[in-house]
């Protein structure tokens, strides 16, 4: 019962993780219509910017998560700006090609600057677990830090595209850019701070997922990146619930399949479930069923 | 004075001409409709005066200012809001978020009269504030996606095709709306695909056909022309 416990806490903990990184897919794919597979790669970046804050210049972790967070921003709109935003009237392949193509941009920059060699992330949380039942259950501060995390920003961002203003021109601009741009909504502005958004989110993620693996490398940011992705499929792509949603169960399911299952199959257990869930329901578990215009 | 001036405007999709020359002018205060078949370039005409299309060549002036190349966001902050065709209205979000989204440009402070001004002009509308677009029938969607527009508080409101899919009753709803809001000051570009309609309320008319204008007048006139009678009243 209490190895049950622990999977389902690691599962939870991990899910929270891949929610935070489908955040930034699902707002992005939301509104521009993208797929943002450079988004992994972000994280990775995130996660570097942290690491040399705290290791090299011993600044505080909080100030190494913020760092990260301001560099990550400032990256994501410069990103959409410069690989992006040319190509708005362009075909969707094309975008998807290009955004690849950012992604590998990524990574090899990484490589050169910092080169393929594993650094071993620093643990920002206290290394003293809590511990339950005498000790038998072991709870992280990493993890309790990471579900945390993923409920604030859940609660934040659901009063941000519900109550401001801003939020609801993103939503406007998701549902019907032309009749937004007609409210004198614009749309460049509102994508611009959707990429920058989301980006933060993902540094945040990086280093969330870099306290628990805490082997950084410039590829770190891929295998995540995937998951997440399938997770904001899985949950029901353009919908901030789903990414909730389906990060968790993925995180879940992933943890239960390596546990109880096997460990090399657990991630082609993961994609297996995602594809049951898209033959049932091919807009994801909260994803909406797109009407027919009349 | 001419509030709207389009002088020989050309517009292209690609490599299709569609907009081929047309200049109109819609004097403050007067309601001014482009009547034409499908596919003339009403909604063309209409679109790129908002920003939405670019024109190639030629002129739009509002307000006695150019409007070429100004993005559309900024052509509402200058006083002049479109209803699109086919309404528009944003589907997943409530009643009162789209009157919300119409004031955008608007101070905060004005919105809530904003909205209290729309409710009692739409009363059907208040009734349903908290329910989402996507579950009004299409004459309460005509009336949103209006009472959207006019929260900009437009110098110059363009309708495109409000009486599209609508029962002749809300048609005739629709019009005696449009009548109102004309009374209360507003100028209006309507373009109709129903020239009866549109005819009635019209104090001038232009009528497209393939691109161009071909023909012009009063309301009255144009009701009257044997040429519009033929092609667009049903003899």
């Amino acid at each position: 019962m209490l190895i049950f416990l622990n999977h389902l806490i690691n599962g939870i903990s991990l899910g929270s993780v891949y929610a935070i990184i489908a955040l930034g897919y699902t707002m992005v794919y939301g509104i521009a219509k993208m797929l943002n597979f450079a988004h992994g790669d972000v994280i990775m970046l995130g996660a570097y910017i942290c690491f040399f804050a705290v290791s090299s210049f011993s600044l505080p972790p909080l100030v190494g998560v913020l760092l990260a967070m301001v560099v990550c921003t400032a990256l994501g709109i410069v990103i959409e700006r410069l690989a992006y935003k040319p190509l708005r009237q362009a075909t969707s392949l094309a975008v998807l090609i290009t955004a690849i193509g950012v992604s590998y941009f990524l990574q090899n920059g990484a490589q050169l600057l910092w080169s393929s060699n594993i650094k071993m992330f620093p643990s920002l949380f206290s290394n003293e677990p809590i511990a339950l039942f005498g000790g038998e259950l072991k709870i992280t501060m990493a993890a309790i830090a990471t579900v945390l995390a993923c409920v604030v920003i859940m609660l934040v961002l659901t009063w941000f595209t519900g109550r401001t203003k801003l939020g609801k021109a993103m939503r406007a601009c998701s549902e019907d850019k032309a009749a937004a741009q007609l409210m004198g909504i614009n749309v460049n502005a509102t994508i611009s701070m959707t990429f920058a958004i989301g980006s933060a989110l993902a540094a945040i993620a990086g280093v969330l997922f870099c306290s628990a693996y805490p082997n950084l490398t410039p590829t770190t940011g891929s295998m995540p990146g995937i998951k997440a992705f399938t997770a904001a499929v899985f949950g029901g792509i353009g919908s901030i619930p789903g990414a909730l949603l389906g990060g968790v169960l993925l995180g879940l399911i992933e943890i239960f399949a390596s546990a109880y299952i096997s460990t090399q199959l657990s991630n082609a257990i993961v994609f297996a479930v995602l594809i049951v869930v898209l033959l049932v329901r091919p807009t994801g578990l909260l994803g909406k069923q797109v009407r027919e215009k009349v | 004075m001419a509030m709207l001036k389009v002088n020989d405007i050309h517009v292209y999709y690609g490599s299709i001409h569609a907009v081929k020359g047309v200049s109109f002018e819609v004097n403050e205060g007067e309601i001014v409709t482009l009547i034409g078949a499908n596919g003339a370039g009403k909604s063309t005409v209409l679109n790129t005066v908002s920003g939405l299309l670019h024109l190639r060549t030629g002129s739009v002036q509002f307000m006695e200012q150019d409007l070429k190349g100004v993005a559309p966001h900024k052509v509402v902050e200058r006083g002049l809001a479109q209803v699109p065709e086919g309404r528009r209205v944003f589907l997943q979000m409530t009643v009162e978020e789209n009157l919300e989204m119409g004031a955008y440009t608007q101070p905060n402070s004005t919105i809530a009269p904003g909205i209290a001004d729309v409710y009692k002009r739409f009363p059907r509308l208040e009734e349903r504030r908290r329910q989402v677009a996507g579950t009004l029938s299409g004459g309460e969607q005509q009336m949103l996606a209006m009472g959207r527009a006019l929260m900009s508080k437009p110098k110059l409101l363009m309708l495109d095709e409000p009486s599209m899919g609508l029962a002749p009753i809300l048609v005739e709803q629709i019009f005696d709306i449009i009548k109102e809001l004309h009374a209360a000051g507003t100028t209006i570009l309507l373009v109709e695909q129903n020239a009866q309609a549109a005819l009635s309320v019209a104090d001038r008319a232009y009528v497209l056909e393939t691109g161009r204008i071909s023909l012009s007048g009063t309301g009255a006139e144009l009701m009257a022309s044997d040429q519009v009678r033929k092609a667009y009243l049903g003899g």
